[in-house]
């Protein structure tokens, strides 16, 4: 494949999913503080309540339409820029992507319509049902998109054929408890809800700091620190699950994270800071704290935790392997009966990927010189700084929203925080941040799982579809326009209705209704 | 499990189910947003057309998305030849389909008329688009792609976009558009009164017969096509691999299904009777008869120009044997029968949330209503 085609179509990607990326994480938050709020009102009965569910339920239906506006894109995209993937792991690929379309989108996606419009056509107790099975719906909606992209960082439940040349599925149970997805499940929808949790506490925090709808603030603002507490310090624990994960499958993408170069006696330090030099393999200066890596990622003290130099020879000698499986395929997919190519091929299988790197570098991999193997197997794990700085930032945000929704919750319960104005602020100043998190979280995932678009089996060089290189510059210039115009006009909406509050509801009784009235 | 001989026909069924689903749910909302502009001729007019498919649009459009997703688990080889091969058309697509999540949510949600006409534009070129596209690329597939694979089944496209747009693919694009624009027209006018139902009847008639005359002058048009022949043996049960077959080209191949199995001109038939049905149910100014009429006749259509493809899904022009068909693009046997059942599953109880939504929000759209639900309404 072209190189350019292959850079470019990796950034279309990039770019579109991190830009859908704004705007799941509210909707899999806010529709469940929607439930809470709407709950209240069905229990005691207080309008009050219903108000902050139609009001922050509009504010989620801005960010609902560019959710499925820019969700679309990824659906198609794998097949306009990724048709060789598509062709190579659609077999297991697509069946949970098409479940989720069957069991979960369509039901979050028709009910939503009766959230807005069903007020006054159904019972207190059916509209709430509907809220609820939205929220439940997008959740799920999370579950079979994680299922399908754990695939991608842990490929189980499937096995290569070589007369169809591709992947087949051989055990779907196994693809959908994949222990690498069911972590990243539980951990990015907590990293939702805590998205949605700052969302309502950041802006509630706004109006209780300009002293109006001084209720209907403080009563959002106590359900979201709660809320938002619980699905903190819920993300840093099933946080810590998917990094328990990454050491099963993928130690390449944890050692990168630690920059740890050489393989170190158990129980590894967790390194604090460090400058990590990609060129040297080694960091020129590092701070760190003994034994916690270790710790932490193997659950135990004595298991190693290999350094980023074994991983590397380790792999050069999957890649000679690979040589030989590659090899072989050549001549089985011209004669499908070459009995001697078949054992060839059996014994060398696993490593097929991995002499499938070679392609990169020599489109005959036969003719692979040792330098080439050299820079595959160094490939084999990806840069060192991106991962270590991004991992960081994303961690030490985790703590700082565990550390805020913590403190206001404990401020609701002693029901102080309307004259806490450092807090209050800080709640304000924060909204962004849980967008900043995620952001680095996808890309630790997918920049981590490089030189793989599926780990071990199929690398993303490979992978993309046969276009010209005008045709991706025309894509990308077009999702660039209509992608910031979009964006424009969202956040215009957002911050406009943000600013109103409930008295864009116009029922008549919030603040600049009693002004101007 | 069914084998796999039985479950390759099935996805086949279950595709046009699929795509058909998508005609008569979203197409209809597609419909509407191509009348939009013309049948509204006032801000609240437009609002009343909007709100008519206001709580169900979003809904409705999955049976889009759950389409591309259930090609890419069964077919997955069509998926990626036809998305990467059709690479502009399908981000045209995509690119109209923008319009709606924001034209709907975000258009009245600001007073200013500038910014409620462009919206109104925007929801008619993501309602009008679409349909001309798949239309434009069911009279491509009706002539074979250029495109071929390598030994890898890595597949290269040889054409260009502009040579999608040649006359038999702009006839098949004014078909569906013309559908498209039908069903919506029927729909719209079930939900409405006064002057927008006046004025809808008399786009639903003009469009119906023009789907009339258009799908007959393709119909014409189709036996004098060079259609596409396996001409070695099939085993429909093998693993699939589109370059073990030979393939040749023969005009008036695409009749000879028709010629073999006399039954299947009822498909045409119904296409036909139901656009006449409809249209005669618009005079009579009876549009939920009208609207089931249309929904049959685009089965009809579309069941028409499966049946003449079939066992053909993407014939490839420029190397014949690389075309792909519903034995030789499927997912394994194990997906196959997985799919299946899920949909198995699934497919009953969307019927059952969808229509719950459409009787909980029945009955005309009236200004009454916007100017009632100001703030809220779409």
């Amino acid at each position: 494949m072209n190189e350019t085609v292959v850079e470019l179509s990796r950034l279309q990607f990039a770019a579109t999913a991190m830009y859908h990326f704004l705007f799941v994480p509210l909707t899999l938050g806010l529709s469940f503080l929607l439930v809470i709020m709407e709950s209240t009102y069905v229990i005691t009965g207080k309008t009050i309540y219903r108000d902050m569910t139609k009001f922050w339920g509009k504010l989620f239906g801005i960010n609902f339409a560019l959710g499925v506006t820019t969700g679309i894109t990824l659906e198609f995209q794998f097949g306009t820029n990724w048709a060789y993937y598509s062709h190579y792991v659609g077999d297991i690929f697509g069946a949970p992507l098409a479940i989720e379309g069957l069991m979960a989108f369509f039901l979050e996606s028709t009910l939503i319509g009766l959230f807005f419009f069903g007020w006054d056509r159904l019972s207190k107790g059916k509209h709430l049902l509907v809220t609820t099975l939205t929220a439940v719906a997008s959740s799920l909606s999370a579950l079979w998109i994680l299922i399908a992209n754990g695939w991608m960082q842990d490929p189980v439940g499937a096995e290569f054929v070589y007369t169809t040349m591709r992947m087949e599925l051989t055990s779907f149970l196994d693809v959908m408890f994949n222990p690498t997805a069911q972590a990243k499940f539980v951990h990015t929808v907590s990293a939702g809800y805590v998205t949605g949790s700052m969302f309502v506490l950041g802006i509630s925090a706004w109006y209780l700091l300009q002293g109006r709808d001084v209720e209907f603030a403080r009563r959002s603002f106590r359900i979201a620190a709660a809320f938002g507490f619980a699905s903190a310090l819920s993300v840093i624990v099933l946080g810590d699950e998917s990094g328990y994960a990454v050491t099963e499958s993928q130690k390449s993408k944890l050692a990168a994270i630690e920059a740890m170069w050489e393989t170190e006696p158990a129980p590894a330090g967790f390194k604090l800071v460090a400058w990590p030099d990609d060129e040297k393999q080694e960091n020129a200066w590092q701070a760190e704290i003994p034994y916690a890596l270790g710790l932490i990622a193997t659950r135990s003290t004595s298991e190693v935790i290999p350094g980023i130099k074994a991983i590397r020879a380790q792999n050069r000698e999957r890649i000679e392997s690979g040589i030989l499986a590659v090899k072989a395929l050549e001549r089985l997919r011209k004669d499908k009966d070459d009995t001697d190519a078949k054992l060839v091929f059996e014994a060398h299988k696993q490593d097929l990927g991995y002499g499938l790197l070679l392609k990169k570098y020599s489109p005959d991999v036969a003719q692979a010189t040792p330098a080439m193997i050299e820079q595959a197997a160094r490939d084999t794990v990806p840069q060192v700084a991106p991962l270590f700085w991004t991992f960081r930032v994303m961690v030490a945000l985790g703590f700082a929203f565990a550390l805020l929704f913590g403190l206001s919750f404990w401020y609701s319960i002693k029901n102080s925080f309307v004259e806490k104005r450092w807090l209050l602020k800080w709640a304000v100043w924060f909204i962004p941040m849980p967008w900043i998190a995620a952001e680095m979280g996808w890309f630790v995932a997918e920049y981590g799982r490089q030189p793989w678009s599926i780990f071990g089996v199929l690398p993303t060089h490979l992978s993309t579809s046969t276009l010209s290189i005008g045709s991706l510059y025309g894509s990308l210039a077009g999702f660039l326009v209509f992608y910031t115009l979009l964006l424009v006009a969202e956040l215009y909406l957002m911050f406009k209705f943000a600013r109103l509050g409930p008295s864009s509801l116009g029922t008549g009784k919030y603040h600049f209704e009693r002004t101007t009235v | 499990m069914l084998d796999y001989e039985t479950l390759k026909i099935i996805w086949w069924l279950l595709v046009g189910v699929l795509l058909l689903g998508f005609a008569v749910m979203d197409g209809h909302d597609m419909g509407v947003g191509t009348l939009l502009p013309f049948v509204g001729k006032d801000d609240i007019e437009r609002r009343v057309i909007i709100n008519t498919v206001g709580p169900h649009w979003d809904g409705n459009q999955v049976w889009f998305i759950t389409g591309g997703g259930a090609i890419f688990a069964a077919w997955p080889l069509v998926y990626a030849t036809a998305f990467s091969g059709f690479y502009w058309a399908m981000l045209a697509v995509l690119w109209a389909l923008f319009f709606r999540p924001v034209g709907f949510d975000y258009r009245s949600k600001i007073a200013h008329p500038t910014w409620r006409s462009t919206w109104d534009w925007g929801l008619f070129v993501g309602g009008f688009v679409p349909p001309v596209i798949f239309g434009v690329a069911f009279g491509n597939l009706l002539q074979g792609v250029p495109f071929h694979f390598d030994d890898n089944l890595v597949s290269y496209y040889t054409g260009s976009f502009w040579a999608l747009l040649n006359p038999f693919a702009l006839l098949a694009g004014l078909v569906s558009s013309a559908m498209i624009t039908f069903h919506g027209a029927n729909y719209l006018m079930h939900r409405t009164e006064g002057v927008i139902f006046e004025r809808t009847r008399r786009w639903a008639i003009a469009s119906g017969m023009a789907m009339l005359v258009l799908f007959l002058l393709a119909g014409l048009l189709v036996g004098g096509l060079p259609g596409y022949v396996i001409t070695s043996t099939v085993d429909a049960a093998a693993l699939p691999d589109p370059l073990a077959k030979t393939v040749v080209m023969e005009t008036g191949a695409w009749l000879n299904n028709f010629r073999v199995q006399p039954a299947l001109w009822l498909l045409p038939s119904l296409g036909v009777l139901g656009g006449l049905a409809g249209v005669g149910l618009a005079i009579l100014r009876r549009p939920l008869a009208g609207f089931v009429a249309s929904s049959l006749a685009m089965a009809g259509i579309i069941g028409t120009a499966g049946v003449a493809l079939f066992p053909f899904v993407m014939p490839s022009s420029s190397d014949l044997k690389s075309s792909l068909t519903v034995w030789d693009s499927v997912s394994s046997h194990l997906t196959l029968g997985l799919m299946f059942w899920a949909t198995v599953i699934f497919m009953p109880l969307i019927i059952f949330y969808t229509s719950w939504a459409y009787k909980v929000m029945a009955g005309k759209v009236t200004t009454q209503y916007i100017e009632a639900h100001d703030k809220s309404a779409y």
